[in-house]
């Protein structure tokens, strides 16, 4: 019983986190077109188009933060303390995006200020994404640590080629996924036409990093293993290449940016959920010595609390996706943005 | 080195933090009574006023949102062993509030904001008040984990950590009530004082006079109950700790010798093992204490000295909290008896004396917490782990990089967090069918 909520609470946090990838994804990748926005009626369309969704997309990552928290202290302890500083600054990173986008939103601001906040906005959205693909490359493949701590300079050694990978990774698909909501959502038929023609040309971009993700996996980590061990689950990784491809025939064939938004995301939903999955039950682990892991079974917390989280979790899930699905439905109307 | 500086860290996160919640906490209600008197009359002018202080709001409700997401991590990053000892516990509470109020307050605000003409009318409504009670659900949930920390129950100690034993306990903690209703109750002077304050600055300029009677008089009835509400569970609050606390109740008094009808030194200057004291109030202490002007109360030399936390600032930070608290209390049944009378705007001294009290609430509370979080010293959960034993493995070098990092980005953050008020504020409400009241939003 207690083996089963653990596997459970497992599947939920790399659930969660994966969930806040697909959906903040889309917002960072809009704030990041708002540093590159050309002239002031583009800018202001793209910060319109992630202002009324950014907050309730960013409290999946409070609740993925808290979840990891009340299920596996260990995780979140060791997790969080040993990333210190890239932590650091991806925290700083979704504060600055929020000061810039409130510094941004008033009108009467000269064009220099509003162009340096929205600059401020792109780097900060920047920061985040790449961060966290960067962390999350670096957990997929194991840390550096030995019985004697942390090897080499921490910072440092996350900045390694599969870490790099996946955080290019999440940048480009975030972007993508950004311009498809910029192309669905803005008023002005010729900026939708351009976010179109970013999402046609960021594509090919995030065909290749993620063929190399997956490829790579094979050589640089252990994230195949229980795939090949337990085939059945291999459907996740092909779930995950088949909406990449819908995304594609959405952007390339169909010409419906929602719909690529809705395959985007979902992408990069169920590439972190590869990724988690591939992990299974290790969560955080040494790529050095074999024998320093964490899992969900050495790190979890008791099982009267992860019965009564499930509980909790089980009854409000429900009513979370209901009315994020109600804002989602209210705020995701085509080329609307007059009435705000 | 590292625990002074994650403290000092934390402390500051946590205080900027403080800045923006209480506010969002009670103009979230606030605005929410403003809203149901527009549906339920049909008068305009309350929509108007309703979307005027809810602009206040939305600045520092997005800004409390970020400042928290720092807060929830820095368990992890700072006191890694503190987390690793208490998660068990302590997650669950922070686990809760994310699933049960943040998705609530975050979603339905962005309704109430930007869907005007969206929603039905009282559709609008309904969202205005799943914010109001999203703000003070969480609220719930992180004084909870907070009273744990101040008195823990409900737990066992099993597997070299503190295992939640029966989350009833630990939500029925009746520290944490304790608190809740103290804190609440703070909440709303803060949000009343801005209403009073803003009202009064347009008041005296003789601008939207119609609108700001109306939020004037609101504003002063839930300031003169919050005040006094905060009075009365503020006694309850020095008992609670009295029962729990008593190294905390010695040091809030800078009380040495146990002594029975221990005097309140409201002017002191405290000193170690002897205060030199102005003015002292016999039997105050042991009435806040036990309501009883002759109880005996437990001095600091008869604790053992480890176990002391830091007494002047204690001490202090507690006078500096009652005495805005009655500086307020004072203040607000002159102005509201006033009002009644009919003579306010007519009192153009009181009227510029709202205005400027407008930080007098904030101060107050975040001395508070000083004396609710420092009096807890040198204890992280009370009587369980130590401060000293609950900071993270990192490097100096980490540790001071973030809180520079930090001190700069959260000092920007207040100065927008003020520069927006005082602008919003200033430029007052404009009427909701203005084509402008639209596009500013």
């Amino acid at each position: 019983m207690y083996e089963l909520l653990q596997i459970i609470w497992f599947a939920l946090w790399g659930l969660l986190w994966a969930i806040y990838f697909g959906l903040d994804g889309f917002d960072l990748g809009s704030g990041m077109w708002a540093g590159l926005a050309k002239d002031k009626k583009e800018r202001d369309a793209v910060i319109a188009s992630l202002a009324p969704v950014w907050d309730g997309n960013e409290v999946w990552v409070i609740t993925a933060g808290g979840v990891t928290f009340a299920a596996f202290p260990k995780i979140y302890a060791v997790m969080f303390s040993s990333l210190y500083i890239p932590l650091i600054l991806i925290l700083l990173g979704l504060v600055l995006r929020v000061v810039a986008i409130e510094f941004y939103h008033h009108q009467d601001y000269s064009p220099a200020w509003q162009n340096f906040w929205a600059k401020v906005l792109g780097v900060a959205s920047l920061v985040v994404a790449l961060l966290f693909g960067v962390a999350f490359g670096n957990l997929f493949e194991g840390l550096p640590i030995t019985a004697e701590g942390w090897q080499g300079n921490v910072t440092l050694s996350l900045l390694n080629p599969y870490g790099i990978l996946i955080g290019l990774l999440w940048v480009c698909a975030f972007l993508m996924n950004g311009s498809s909501w910029l192309a669905h959502k803005c008023p002005d038929a010729d900026v939708r036409a351009k976010y179109m023609g970013m999402a046609k040309k960021l594509y090919p971009v995030v065909l290749v990093l993620a063929v190399l993700a997956l490829g790579l996996a094979f050589v640089m980590t252990s994230l195949w293993e229980n795939y090949l061990k337990i085939p059945v689950l291999l459907i996740v990784p092909l779930a995950a290449v088949v909406m990449l491809l819908w995304t594609g025939y959405n952007i390339y064939k169909v010409g419906n940016p929602f719909k690529a938004l809705w395959t985007g995301s979902l992408t990069v939903l169920l590439a972190a959920v590869w990724g988690v999955g591939g992990m299974f039950p290790k969560m955080i682990f040494s790529k050095l010595d074999p024998a320093i892991v964490l899992d969900c079974f050495n790190s979890s917390s008791s099982q009267y609390t992860l019965t009564f989280m499930l509980i909790v979790v089980l009854i409000f899930l429900p009513f979370v996706l209901l009315y994020q699905g109600f804002a989602l439905k209210t705020f995701g109307k085509h080329h609307d943005l007059t009435s705000y | 080195m590292v625990t002074l500086l994650s403290r000092i860290q934390f402390a500051m996160t946590v205080g900027f933090h403080f800045i923006f919640v209480p506010m969002t906490i009670g103009m979230a209600l606030f605005v929410a009574i403003l809203e149901t008197l527009y549906v339920r009359r049909g008068d305009e002018r309350y929509k108007t006023l309703a979307r005027f202080f809810g602009k206040l709001f939305t600045v520092n409700f997005v800004l409390g949102v970020v400042t928290g997401v720092t807060m929830e991590f820095q368990f992890g990053t700072n006191w890694s062993q503190y987390s690793e000892f208490m998660g068990d516990i302590f997650g669950s509470p922070l686990a809760v509030e994310a699933m049960m109020a943040f998705f609530l307050e975050s979603t339905f605000l962005s309704i109430w904001i930007f869907g005007w003409n969206k929603v039905s009318k009282k559709f609008h409504l309904f969202s205005a008040w799943m914010v109001a009670i999203g703000t003070a659900l969480s609220a719930v949930w992180i004084i909870v984990a907070n009273g744990f920390m101040q008195h823990p129950v409900g737990y066992v100690l099993r597997n070299g950590r503190a295992e939640m034993e029966n989350f009833w306990a630990v939500l029925f903690n009746p520290y944490a009530w304790h608190t809740y209703v103290h804190v609440i109750m703070a909440c709303w002077t803060v949000a009343g004082g801005i209403v009073v304050g803003v009202s009064a600055w347009h008041l005296l300029r003789k601008q939207h006079v119609d609108l700001m009677k109306i939020s004037m008089s609101m504003g002063l009835t839930l300031i003169l109950i919050s005040t006094i509400g905060n009075a009365v569970t503020g006694h309850f609050n020095g008992q609670n700790v009295a029962l729990r606390q008593p190294a905390k109740l010695a040091a809030m008094e800078a009380l040495w010798e146990t002594q029975q009808g221990a005097g309140f030194p409201l002017i002191m200057i405290p000193g170690n093992g002897q205060n030199i004291e102005i003015l002292t109030i016999p039997g105050l202490t042991s009435f806040l204490a036990y309501n009883s002007f002759s109880a005996e109360v437990k001095g600091l030399k008869d604790f053992a000295p480890e176990e002391l936390p830091p007494v002047a600032f204690t001490a202090w930070s507690f006078r500096i909290m009652i005495t805005l608290g009655v500086f307020l209390l004072i203040v607000a049944i002159l102005a509201f008896v006033w009002n009644r009378k009919g003579v306010l705007e007519q009192k153009p001294g009181m009227l510029k004396l709202l205005t400027w009290m407008i930080p007098v609430p904030y101060i107050a509370t975040t001395f508070g917490w000083i004396v609710a979080e420092v009096g807890r010293q040198p204890w992280t959960v009370y009587g369980l782990i130590s401060t000293a034993d609950s900071v993270s493995p990192i490097s100096l070098t980490d540790v001071t990089l973030s809180l520079g990092l930090m001190a700069v980005i959260y000092s920007l953050l207040v100065i927008l967090d003020v520069y927006l008020l005082v602008r919003f504020a200033k430029a007052g409400p404009i009427a909701a069918d203005q084509p402008e009241a639209v596009a500013a939003d």
